[in-house]
């Protein structure tokens, strides 16, 4: 039996180590996966001493435990309170999950007559070909608002966290970061500038017709400003941020997002008063098929489109640079 | 058509798999894209291209773009390229 490979390069490859593992001589993962342990951690008495003493001299400089009476009440009762809150809580997860309807059954309140009626007179009443949009921007406009204030909120957030200051832009804040972010990647690429003058514009049309094709076929706001966003972000990437900054700044982000979401608002606020309950609208359906058809839906999806290609454009520009 | 959809639901479960496995970072975000891709293409077939659209759109494209800046900030893609210079 003559062995082509030697014993060294066999040991190397996969069914080597698939033998072992089927023999029990060696386990893969062990030593491989499991944490390291770490160091205990060890100080000498006097330090901690000092430690000690200082943490606690400050604390009692910030909150001035001496005469505060609302401290010395609050470390009363804090860890009994802390139980009972979660007791709290529990017992109230609890009950509301006891009070649901059992999962399966066919007389459930999910099983009523809402969704044939959606199938059946949906064309009629929405005039949008597209079910789904038509629930989702008609029957459940109300929601989709909501939906699209979610997203304004998470740029919020990310904003908040990510933005640099102006004061920061000295020696430490952006050109420091700009100069670091660009230091390993093609100044200009030719490849990818070749790609992305090519594929740049069939992509924003393409995001374009999904949106506004949103009632027709397949596609709606949120797909297409989600491609529509992409296409910025890859335009971004090949020709740097000084481009875009011609026609998208944060003048521009704030404009669109206010503009498209109070479209939205104005079109759809009456749920408010109505309790969520739907006005007649005064918007003639027009004919199925027709692209200015379906009332305010087109509008809704071009709102709701921009929101999301703003949403989208805006967290790659914070991610990357922390400021517009 | 059904034993396209029984590959692409096996393709999926070793993308899941191989993403939690994988010790490169940057190699899990790559599954984790080609996850999404593979998840669009079930909608598809599923009849729900609206989902189809986002999936593709939001899951393949502008989560990975986002976890690769994080990784880039975080240096975590420099390590990676360093280590492999070094075996290579």
């Amino acid at each position: 039996m003559s062995r082509k490979v030697s014993r060294e390069k066999y040991e190397k490859t996969v069914s080597y180590r698939l033998k072992q593992w089927y023999e029990g001589t060696k386990d893969p993962f062990l030593g491989e996966v499991e944490m390291k342990s770490q160091k205990a951690f060890s100080e000498d008495v006097n330090a901690k001493g000092k430690r000690m003493r200082e943490k606690k001299r400050m604390l009692a400089r910030i909150y001035d435990t001496g005469n505060n009476a609302e401290m010395k009440i609050f470390a009363k009762f804090y860890r009994v309170s802390s139980v009972l809150f979660c007791v709290l809580l529990v017992f109230m997860l609890l009950t509301a999950v006891s009070w649901l309807p059992t999962f399966g059954e066919p007389d459930n309140p999910v099983n009523n007559e809402v969704a044939a009626r959606y199938i059946e007179n949906g064309l009629q009443e929405t005039g949008a070909i597209n079910i789904v949009t038509g629930m989702i921007l008609d029957y459940r406009a109300f929601d989709t608002l909501g939906e699209s204030h979610v997203l304004f909120i998470a740029t919020c957030a990310v904003l908040i966290l990510l933005r640099l200051d102006k004061s920061t832009k000295g020696s430490h804040g952006m050109g420091y970061d700009m100069e670091e972010d660009r230091l390993y990647e093609p100044k200009n690429d030719v490849i990818l500038q070749t790609v992305a003058r090519i594929l740049v514009p069939p992509i924003v049309i393409f995001g374009i017709y999904v949106i506004l094709g949103g009632h027709l076929g397949p596609g709606g706001g949120f797909s297409g400003g989600a491609v529509i966003g992409a296409g910025l972000i890859l335009y971004v990437n090949a020709f740097g941020f000084a481009k875009t900054e011609r026609f998208f700044n944060e003048k521009t982000y704030k404009r669109l997002s206010f503009c498209a979401l109070g479209c939205y608002c104005m079109s759809k606020c009456y749920s408010f008063y109505t309790g969520a309950n739907h006005i007649e609208s005064v918007i003639p359906l027009g004919t199925p098929g027709a692209i200015l058809s379906s009332g305010l839906i087109l509008v809704l999806n071009i709102c709701v489109g921009l929101v999301v290609a703003g949403t989208m454009y805006t967290f790659y520009v914070m991610f990357r640079k922390g400021a517009y | 058509m059904q034993i396209f959809t029984y590959i692409l639901m096996g393709f999926l479960v070793v993308c899941a798999i191989s993403v939690s496995l994988s010790k490169n970072l940057l190699n899990s975000i790559l599954i984790f894209m080609s996850y999404s891709l593979v998840m669009s293409i079930i909608w598809i077939l599923l009849e729900s291209p609206d989902l189809a659209i986002t999936e593709a759109a939001v899951g393949a494209g502008i989560t990975s773009v986002l976890f690769f800046v994080t990784l880039k900030k975080i240096h975590a893609i420099m390590k990676s390229e360093e280590s492999e210079e070094e075996e290579g």
